[in-house]
């Protein structure tokens, strides 16, 4: 049987909102180092060690009316990390468009998670299989 | 001009072009969400084509007398939850009505036939085993009694 833990989806749409917020700064500033930090916060946000939900923990609040599945979220960061990645080499590297149409669709993904509860798992983990895997079925 | 000026007429420009990136990209962003939510769950017609009941046969789920709920999800799906509890509800509301959930990773063959491109998707099967309405997303229970109506109607 597969591991299902839940999560507090009010944490995880705060999660979002942090950083729709980072990626907007990473946008005006061009910075290599906020973006490279937020790959950082990707990364671990993957592998369930957000700091950003970590932080809506801390935050005394009353209990969630229903709890989700914590591998969408963390599909969706490790998603978000591959652009984190690719805008942190652009950026780095002065190839300044590369990092600003990584970072923009990095943040177009957060901000639909954080104002519309958009799951980005739900629309490209089935498209991604269904080409990835042709022919493999009889 | 010094080079200090320099500096600073390139910071200027520096942030007030992504200042315009960033209204643009929350602009279409926001639009796309609206959009993207108002079509969630939406329960589509579809023309009745062939019968699934050999497919769910096959896959060892028997359909429901009257109506069959098939639902696809996913792992990384967060509404797919959800979902499996409205339908579940439904089907134990409605006689002859079942809810079968199917892992579309698992049955891609099923998932490209029947043209299944996220999860989570619903498809309302009539008595035949044929699909008469569809919904990507995460459907709303009314919807669903509406959809199920008209099937067994």
């Amino acid at each position: 049987m597969i591991d299902r833990s839940y999560i507090d989806p009010r944490g995880q749409r705060f999660a979002a909102w942090i950083t729709s917020a980072v990626l907007a700064g990473v946008l005006l500033t061009h910075s290599a180092t906020l973006l490279a930090v937020q790959a950082v916060v990707f990364a671990l946000g993957a592998t369930g060690r957000s700091p950003y939900a970590a932080l809506w923990k801390r935050i005394p609040k009353s209990p969630p009316s229903e709890l989700e599945d914590k591998r969408p979220p963390q599909f969706a960061q490790g998603v978000g990390l591959a652009f984190a990645v690719v805008g942190t080499i652009g950026y780095a590297t002065s190839v300044t468009t590369l990092g600003t149409v990584a970072t923009a669709a990095a943040l177009a993904a957060a901000f639909l998670n954080a104002a519309f509860g958009f799951c980005l798992g739900c629309e490209i983990y089935l498209l991604a299989k269904r080409t990835t895997n042709k022919g493999v079925t009889a | 001009m010094s080079c200090q000026e320099g500096w600073k007429g390139w910071a200027v420009a520096s942030v007030q072009g992504g200042m315009w990136v960033l209204l643009g990209v929350l602009t279409v962003t926001a639009v796309a969400g609206v959009v993207w939510r108002t079509r969630q769950g939406r329960m589509r017609l579809v023309e009745l084509g062939e019968t699934l009941i050999p497919t769910l046969t096959e896959l060892g789920e028997a359909p429901g007398e009257r109506a069959t709920l098939l639902q696809f999800s996913s792992a990384f799906c967060a509404p797919c939850r959800a979902t499996r509890r409205i339908l579940a509800e439904v089907a134990a509301a409605v006689p002859g009505v079942r809810h079968v959930e199917l892992d579309a990773e698992s049955n891609l063959d099923v998932v490209r036939r029947l043209n299944i491109l996220k999860t989570p998707t619903t498809l309302v099967l009539d008595a035949q085993g044929r699909v008469t309405q569809r919904a990507a997303g995460q459907p709303r229970k009314e919807h669903i009694l509406a959809a199920l109506a008209k099937a067994v109607g």
